[in-house]
């Protein structure tokens, strides 16, 4: 797909989504398609870290997250983290910071690129894939791009020579696992929480049977 | 009769202690030997399961004081040090923040229980006042709590209830530079924020809890027909209608608990955001004095008078009216002149009365989550004005009411 048919479809989208897709406090003007994030495919997220620290780190730090709480929850060994994921002087034990400064990142963008820890609980998976899929040219800005979704972004379109590589299903593919990794990274026990409440709430009803029958055993005097 | 002859116990470890300790009366008092109606329905539960959740945010906060730091440098990254890194905290910490909401949902419950069965008449006007006051300490307590995470939405938030006070005419000013201790939500505000989150209030709560059960076993436990079980009594002077506590009422509320915890545990660990409404997604972000969310909106347990507040349209006079909304439910004992208790056998008019004053407690807790514009202010407006012709207008449809005759016995079908 090239620009100019990407635009026209996400306006079609927009004019014909109506009452909208996502409906958080955040949602932006331009409707937002919903995306399916399955944060069990582990091989899912390890592109998605693959993809994030090569393309995001950079600029974006995680900084309440763990070099080595990722390669365990990823699968991930310790040689694979050093030689593929960590490009710094970090050990596995660091926060997965960015080296640039602050200062530096105010004066290059006008506004230091954010932390991406908890960007899709602060915004949502839809709203990040879509951003990542809405960056267009515009000559008036300085970083020579706009985004559809965040109009006047000052960031630029990182991702612009894969979008032109790849073909759009690699491509939609790529997105879908960084922010399936941001997802995961948001929330690192997601999974966890989930499947553990399964057994928390079927010991309460396993217990609820008994403790119901006691209180029908003890009630059976009163009339 | 003595104490020692009383003892309920044979072991003599136990009866050593009863020599010297009241636990055989205090068993007897506030459980063996504590009636209550037999008829209590689902509407009853509310008091113990607040007392559930109690139990759970004294336990999970006990465990969070010790990995949260109370500065504005820490607090944000604390927390979500507690979510990752620390055994179990995501559990501790969700099981707190969902707490808070179902602490809020059980307790309006409980309120609502009052309202229906009289539960605030004579002789109970003081167990209402208490627990009155146990509500108004609950709302100190989340709304200390809430500022602590450090988001943006705490701020914020925060910012906006601690301006409240400056509306009080002369030392309006002052009184806030006060509570805050600084010009500004600072650091210290947030460490004074944290001490009476965790230190003054939960200690005022406990023994206003106190104070709400010796006061309710003193004078026995209301019930859905809303007649003195005590009235009818047989000959070893126990009421004829009533069972005691232990067992009895303790095997149903432990049902009751276990369904609560069923509840519950499905927030925490399926949707412990709750769509935004536990977990503001404002919130998600480290607090930024620079950056105002869109809406300012306090957790939704306040927003029935935060709409109250708004539905005004002068500030100040809104802070009042916010004020005298929540404190119109102390005077419930004395607004309301009708001598029947119970929903049951009372007329219409109370009826319709509390029908919309539900309505418009909901109503207003939906329009204090929306922007304040256009067709929103004119209802909020409009239920503000129902919200108050409850309390207000009380005294006189209450006297209207025909009521029907109540029974001596309280109705139980097995």
């Amino acid at each position: 797909m090239n620009m100019k048919q990407y635009i026209f479809s996400l306006i079609a989208i927009f004019f014909f989504s109506n009452s909208g897709f996502a409906s958080s406090p955040t949602e932006p003007e331009v409707g937002i398609e919903a995306v399916t994030i399955n944060l069990s495919d582990v091989k899912s997220l390890q592109r998605g870290a693959r993809n994030f620290f090569n393309y995001c780190a950079g600029c974006h730090s995680l900084q309440y997250m763990r070099y080595e709480q990722i390669a365990e929850d990823l699968n991930i060994s310790e040689e694979q983290l050093l030689d593929n994921l960590i490009f710094t002087n970090k050990t596995p034990q660091d926060l997965v910071t960015t080296n640039m400064l602050q200062e530096d990142g105010d004066r290059w963008f006008g506004k230091a690129p954010p932390d991406l820890t908890l960007v899709t609980r602060r915004k949502n998976p839809d709203y990040v894939y879509q951003f990542l899929k809405s960056f267009y040219i515009d000559h008036t800005s300085p970083t020579g791009v706009n985004n559809l979704i965040q109009d006047g972004t000052s960031m630029p379109h990182i991702l612009w020579l894969l979008e032109e590589q790849m073909i759009a299903e690699d491509y939609n593919r790529f997105i879908l696992d960084t922010v399936t990794f941001l997802e995961y990274v948001g929330e690192p026990i997601q999974q966890k929480r989930k499947s553990l409440g399964v057994w928390v709430i079927s010991f309460l009803v396993l217990f609820l049977v008994f403790s119901y029958a006691l209180y029908k055993d003890i009630w059976r005097e009163v009339k | 009769m003595s104490k020692q002859e009383e003892s309920i116990f044979t072991n003599p470890i136990l009866k050593w202690v009863d020599d010297r300790f009241p636990l055989s009366s205090l068993i007897k008092d506030h459980a063996t030997e504590y009636y209550a109606s037999k008829n209590f329905n689902i509407w009853y539960i509310f008091g113990v399961l607040s007392m559930v959740v109690l139990i759970i945010m004294l336990m999970t906060g006990f465990f969070l004081t010790m990995n949260y730091k109370p500065s504005t440098e820490d607090a944000f990254n604390s927390v979500e040090y507690i979510m990752r890194s620390v055994e179990w905290g995501w559990l501790i910490r969700y099981m707190h923040s969902t707490g808070s909401s179902f602490f809020f949902i059980v307790v309006y419950l409980h309120m609502f229980r009052g309202m229906l069965y009289g539960s605030y008449k004579k002789p109970r006007e003081l167990i209402w006042i208490v627990g009155m006051l146990l509500y108004f300490c609950l709302m100190a307590e989340a709304f200390f709590g809430y500022l602590l995470p450090w988001g943006n939405m705490s701020y914020w938030a925060g910012q906006v209830i601690v301006n409240l006070f400056s509306y009080i005419p002369v030392i309006g000013e002052t009184l806030t530079e006060w509570i805050r201790g600084d010009y500004f939500m600072s650091d210290i505000t947030l460490n004074r924020f944290f001490a009476f989150h965790v230190i003054l209030l939960p200690l005022a709560i406990l023994a206003l809890v106190v104070a709400h059960i010796l006061a309710l076993h003193h004078v026995g436990s209301n019930n859905p027909d809303g007649i003195e079980i005590k009235d009818y009594k047989d000959e070893s002077g126990k009421p004829i209608d009533g069972v005691a506590f232990h067992p009895f009422h303790t095997s149903k509320d432990l049902v009751a608990i276990i369904v609560f915890l069923i509840l519950y545990f499905a927030a925490v660990f399926y949707a412990p955001e709750m769509g935004g409404l536990f977990l503001e997604v404002d919130n998600f972000e480290p607090a930024d004095p620079l950056k105002t969310p869109e809406h300012i909106v306090p957790s939704w347990y306040f927003t029935p008078y935060y709409a109250i507040l708004r539905a005004i349209p002068n500030a100040a006079l809104g802070a009042v009216f916010l004020v005298a909304a929540v404190l119109l439910f102390v005077f419930l004992p004395w607004l309301d002149r009708c001598s029947v208790k119970s929903i049951r056998y009372r007329g219409w008019q109370y009826k319709v009365a509390l029908f919309a004053f539900v309505v418009s407690f909901v109503v207003l807790g939906y329009l204090g989550m929306q922007p304040a514009t256009g067709i929103y202010v004119l209802l909020a407006r409009i239920f503000t004005i129902i919200y108050f012709a409850f309390f207000l207008l009380m005294p006189f449809y209450t006297k209207l009411e025909k009521t029907k005759p109540v029974p001596h016995r309280v109705v139980y079908k097995k």
